[in-house]
């Protein structure tokens, strides 16, 4: 397990470094994207428009945010991950098409994501599910928000600046590794041993 | 004070805490794992959780960004004065705690998107569980539990001849279902008995008891240890990584059955699981039950 911070904007040589397992934190932007902030984003691709921001080397963050104004400045409240696996329906056309280095969230995804994670070079990375306020404190700054009319405050893009924002453990590499996988293939193996303990024959 | 503005108040209150202090039990038990764990990543995710608890008891900031769906439990005396003004009361209590702890509004409406106060347009949500009981007090529970965990739940209607062992093997397999997605360590509450609707609601119940504490009965409470040895053999692990507890506790609550159906609610909580309950007197006396203040 090794240890790296990572700044934006995140170069594919840097992403390249990292294995399954290790540990990273995260300097620069972070923009939160959920289900209907990624839907929206591929929506105008298809249609031959651009989002509003540039997601290149950029670090996507699955998470629906408290936030609040005060005195017309954005702040967090709160700010954990959110199931990343809703997102695995479309994250490999977004991580294709836009090219961030990094996805941050909990739960885990799933064999397209980590293909596409493969190919473009690109990780998966775990923040502790819950931990709202370590990541909080992390963020440093609001740069800006968009879509928060349209989608609502869980579900538009909010851009953060970050300083060391983690720990974040790397789950999927850009080499084929992903950590959620063996966690369920090791699942599978115990299911029986697990029935026992119940005392099921 | 008027007798509806000591519930407005009092309901604010218990969601300020639940959402910003776990119960202890839940911390405790959190601790004791992170003690005798050795691998470094399930230390780091396990360390993280309880250092987010610090934070979120020290600034009695949510601890997590998911505040759910609002729900309350009420036990209403029948000589409690305020009744069925209690539903504008807690509407009420919903809407000042979206703004002034805040938490996140998460009442999506179907036609006009996120109505901003967590308060539904039909009037259902936040969503009120009645009991009528012989007193003159209110007992009321916040409880705001995450979508993470919400969307792993399950629901099952077994065969008769299934059993007990039939609800075993359900609940494992409820959980192996759930994997990572919903935020392990797990809580899981059961609710067996009654129909479909019933069982699901006795299991949310069932997650109000609090870990480390057995059913009654003694064969439940034996399968409540059972499940807790069996699903944490699952490895699946704090967070999901394979390594770290996976589940801190399993309720079961039982309830009579039909002759032919055996339903079975399975309602998984996150480790952040999050409950104030208080009573209300009649003349405005509030005394916190889950949490000392």
């Amino acid at each position: 397990m090794v240890e790296y911070e990572l700044k934006t904007p995140i170069k594919e040589e840097d992403v390249r470094k990292l294995r399954a397992g290790d540990t990273i934190y995260i300097i620069g932007r972070m923009i939160t994207a959920r289900d209907e902030a990624h839907h929206k984003a591929l929506e105008l691709l298809k249609k031959g428009e651009q989002p509003p921001v540039d997601f290149e080397g950029m670090v996507i963050y699955h998470c629906g945010p408290i936030m609040r104004k005060v005195q017309d400045k954005w702040e967090v409240v709160a700010a954990g991950p959110t199931t990343s696996t809703r997102m695995e329906l479309f994250e490999d056309e977004f991580i294709e098409a836009y090219k961030p280095r990094v996805i941050v969230g909990k739960g885990g995804m799933g064999k397209r994501t980590a293909k596409a994670c493969q190919k473009v070079g690109a990780v998966y990375g775990a923040f502790t599910g819950g931990a709202a306020l370590i990541a909080k404190q992390a963020i440093v700054e609001v740069e800006d928000v968009f879509w928060l009319d349209e989608l609502g405050m869980p579900e538009c893009l909010w851009v953060y600046r970050a300083e060391r924002f983690g720990p974040v453990a790397v789950a999927i590499d850009s080499h084929g590794t992903n950590l959620f996988d063996q966690m369920y293939a090791k699942m599978e193996k115990n299911r029986p041993r697990a029935y026992e303990l119940a005392g099921l024959k | 004070m008027q007798l509806e503005k000591v519930v407005e108040e009092t309901a604010v209150e218990l969601l300020r805490i639940a959402v910003s202090d776990l119960p202890q039990p839940i911390y405790d038990a959190l601790s004791k794992w992170l003690d005798k764990e050795s691998n470094p990543i399930a230390k780091s995710q396990l360390k993280a959780i309880i250092q987010n608890i610090d934070i979120a008891r020290n600034t009695q900031q949510p601890c997590c960004q998911d505040t759910g769906v609002v729900a309350f439990f009420i036990e209403l005396g029948e000589d409690f004065p305020v009744r069925a003004r209690l539903r504008d009361a807690l509407i009420k209590a919903t809407e000042r705690a979206t703004t002034e702890i805040p938490i996140r509004p998460n009442a999506v409406d179907w036609f006009e998107g996120n109505t901003g106060t967590n308060v539904g347009k039909q009037g259902k949500i936040p969503w009120l569980y009645w009991d009528v009981v012989p007193s003159d007090a209110l007992t009321l529970t916040a409880m705001p539990k995450g979508g993470g965990s919400t969307n792993v739940s399950n629901f099952g209607l077994l065969k008769p001849v299934e059993g007990m062992d039939g609800i075993k093997r359900f609940v494992i397999d409820s959980v192996a279902r759930a994997g990572a997605r919903g935020c392990p360590p797990y809580v899981v509450g059961v609710g067996v008995g009654g129909g479909e609707d019933m069982c699901m609601t006795l299991g949310k119940k069932a997650l109000l008891r609090g870990i480390g504490k057995r059913n009654k009965n003694e064969e439940i409470a034996k399968i409540e240890k059972q499940l807790v040895n069996a699903i944490n053999a699952l490895e699946i692990g704090t967070m999901g990584l394979g390594v770290g507890p996976t589940v801190l506790d399993v309720n079961i609550e039982i309830m009579a059955r039909h002759p032919a159906s055996i339903p079975v609610g399975v309602v998984i909580s996150c480790w952040a699981e999050r409950y104030a309950k208080a009573k209300i007197s009649k003349d405005g006396q509030v005394t916190y039950i889950s949490h000392k203040r």
